[in-house]
This record gives structure tokens, sequence and C-alpha cells, in this order.
């Protein structure tokens, strides 16, 4: 695991950007074009220096993602039906049913996982696109590995929907019990995928421009 | 080799490259087998060749194509209370979502733990045999190469396995669950598909992509 030099211009502290060489780099395969290429003569990928609709693209996704995230709330994720009765609960309905009978230790990893979680990925987002426009207290190297968190953890939001589906498939067993999904599964699914997509918008070299004259900070 | 003033950046374009994260540029200088090239302002990963993992990714995403292809026909768990009986398999789980715009959400899930992952291990396969054996590369093998790297977010394997597990201690204390022989697949599967992924340098596939070895 060794580092391997690899000289850029001037002193090893500051970096030189590609836009500031007049070369627009592909975010795909990491080949230097002219600036003003129009696809990657690589890869074919679409180049921007500074995709200039990538804030635009990331505002949009993240306020489909965000109301999808309401009903996936009010709606009942499951309908879990026994010998009696037929139940319906919310995500967050469900968790304190679990902490009602005692299972502490579950209730807190749904809360965790169904509401901390995707709560935290909007602010984080909404943070970073901000922190663009204005400046920030955060160090640039903070902020690129608060977005590398956020596009890792987005895919695993999906986990909830995945064990609707094992469930629904799985308890079905006639008179005894069934589980069927409720609508929330689908807002919820909904709301995954567009703070996925939210976050692949965003062009985290943007947080590198920010203080790129003046102050920049080694490791 | 201090400064880019010497010469016209365009000239040199072919000996550079840009961190794809922070846009740093640095003159590429190729790293042996088991380095690593890191970019010294974001400290992404650029280059990381490995010996043979060419050959390793393949023979990884064959076992990769075969146990997906099991997986999802083999029944995965069964369950049983009080006489009632229900085995799933995979392909169950994805389509348990039926009825109206359910059917969505079907074909979401379906798309994202079974069609996605095995278009993934295809193009793969499509894109490096032409290469490890040192023949042309592949028609539209850049494309092709092009389409897997987009999929890699949405393909959720190893999530779903995830999401397997709680879900079974959910029902464990409802019913007796028990492991059909799709459940140990996708867990090998699972195992392998994070094994490709990290075997796997970008840069070097791009790299043989644009230079084809001639002979």
């Amino acid at each position: 695991m060794q580092m391997v030099s690899m000289v850029s211009s001037g002193t090893s502290k500051e970096a030189v950007t590609a836009r500031e060489l007049g070369i627009v780099a592909c975010k795909r395969c990491t080949k230097a074009s002219a600036m003003g290429t129009e696809r990657c003569p690589r890869c074919g990928h679409r180049l921007h220096s500074r995709d200039p609709l990538s804030l635009q693209r990331v505002w949009a996704f993240w306020i489909v993602g965000f109301l999808c995230y309401i009903p996936a709330n009010t709606y009942p994720m499951l309908r879990t039906q026994t010998l009696f009765q037929v139940d319906e609960s919310t995500i967050i309905g469900g968790a304190v049913e679990l902490a009602h009978y005692g299972s502490f230790g579950i209730a807190a990893i749904i809360l965790f996982a169904s509401v901390v979680i995707p709560l935290a990925k909007f602010w984080a987002i909404a943070y970073l696109a901000i922190s663009v426009k204005q400046p920030v207290l955060v160090s640039n190297h903070r902020r690129q590995f608060m977005y590398e968190i956020v596009e890792y953890i987005g895919r695993w939001s999906m986990v909830d929907i995945f064990v609707v589906a094992i469930l629904s498939a799985l308890v079905q067993l006639r008179t005894l019990a069934s589980i069927n999904p409720g609508p929330a599964a689908i807002f919820f699914a909904l709301s995954v995928i567009f703070t996925m997509l939210s976050a692949q918008a965003f062009d985290s070299r943007m947080i590198w421009d920010v203080n790129a004259k003046g102050r920049t900070r080694g490791s | 080799m201090k400064d880019f003033a010497d010469r016209d950046v365009l000239e040199m374009l072919d000996e550079l490259i840009v961190c794809p994260q922070c846009d740093a540029v640095y003159r590429m200088k190729k790293p042996s087998h088991g380095e690593r090239a890191v970019c010294q302002r974001c400290h992404k990963v650029l280059i990381a060749p490995r010996r043979n993992a060419g050959l390793h990714i393949i023979a990884v995403a064959l076992a990769v194509l075969f146990l997906i292809i099991g997986a999802a026909v083999f029944p995965f768990l069964t369950i049983d209370a009080a006489g009632n009986r229900n085995a799933v398999s995979i392909l169950d789980a994805a389509l348990a979502f039926s009825g109206g715009p359910m059917i969505f959400l079907s074909l979401a899930t379906a798309g994202l733990i079974i069609f996605i992952p095995l278009l993934r291990v295809m193009l793969t396969l499509y894109v490096l045999i032409p290469v490890v054996l040192d023949r042309p590369a592949a028609r539209h093998a850049i494309p092709a190469f092009r389409l897997s790297e987009a999929l890699r977010p949405w393909s959720m394997a190893e999530i779903f396995a995830i999401g397997c597990a709680v879900a079974l201690v959910k029902v464990a204390d409802l019913a007796n669950v028990g492991f059909g022989p799709a459940f140990w697949m996708f867990g090998i599967l699972v195992v392998l598909v994070i094994a490709q992924d990290s075997f796997m340098c970008k840069w070097s596939v791009w790299y043989r992509l644009e230079h084809p070895k001639k002979r």
C-alpha cells in the first residue's frame, strides 16, 4: 500500500486543478481533454469542467425525494393479518410497538435505519449543496468525507424495502398469518431512489473550488 | 517534472491523470502491481493494479453468473408454523409487491437484486475476456464498460442479503424458518461480488481498452 508520488506542478501542498490548466477531466475514466471537448475520447462520457446544472438537479431530486419521504411515514408499511385481527403499522408505529413488547434493541435499529439515516442524508446533501455557494467552516476534507458517506450509505436504505419484500413473500400462511406490503413501501423506495440520484448529481469537485484561491489546507 | 508551464499542456494530455473527485491534475506514473496511486489532495485511489487481476475477475464473474441464476431459481427460505408451510425463491420475494401501482416496486426490486447484477456480470465478462486474452477489444466494449460502471450503485445483491438477515430476526419467534440451497448460494454470491469490486482497477481497464495490445 505504498503511496506513489505523482508530481503535480508547483509545491506539493497546492494541487493544480484541471480547470486552471484549461483542460477538462472525465469523471468516469479520469482522462484529460482540451477544454471545450464535448465527449471523452476514451470512454464517450459527456464532459463538463463543472456541470452548470449540477446543483439544480441536486435540488430537484432532493425535493422529490423529500416529498416522497412524507407519505412513506404516514401510510402503513406493513399489513399484518393474523387469526383474529388485521394490523397496519407505519414505520414509526411498528418501532413503537416493538418497544412496547420489550424489544428495545430492534426498535432502536429500525428507528435509526429508517428515520435517522434518511433524515441525516437529506440534511447532509442540502448542507453540501449550500456549502459550495456559501463559505462554511467545515474543511474540504471533512465535506468530501461527508459526501463519500452519503454516496455509500444511500443504497443501503433499500434494505427496508427488501425486508418488506421478503416478509410479504415468506409469511403467507393462509389463515394463520400473512404479511402484505402497504402503500408506504412504494413511497419509501421512491424516496431512496431520488436521494441516490440527488447525491449522484452533486459534483464533488465543487467542494474543492470554494477556497481554491487562498487557503488550501493539506491533510 | 516540476512545472507544467514548460510545455503546452494540450500536447501532454495522454500523460495526465485527473482526480474525478477534486479535479487535481497529476503527471501519470503507473504504479507497479500491488501499489496504489492516490490523489494527494482528497485521497481518492486513482490507480490500483494487481497481478492477474483480469483472470481473477473473470473467474469470480463466472462463479457469480452461475450463482445468480441458481439463487434465483432454487427455493430460498421455507417457513413452517402449525402445519402451514411456505417456500419462496428470490424471484417470489422480488415479485411480492403485486396489485396496482405496487407492480412497479416488484419490477424495481427484481431489477435491483437479480437483473442488474446479472447484466453487470455479463458486461464484465464481455469486456474483460478479450482484454485478458490479449485479443483486440470486443465490439462496443467501451460503451459496455461505461454502462457497467454506471450501473454499479444500482446493483444491490449484497443489500438484499442483509435484508434477509433482518427479516429472519423478525420472523424467527413467529415461525420456524429453514434455509433452502439458494440461501447459501446467495451468501457466497455476496462475498464474491464484494471481492470482484475490490479486484477491479477501473483505470487499468480503460487504459487497456484505449491502448489494445498489438501483436
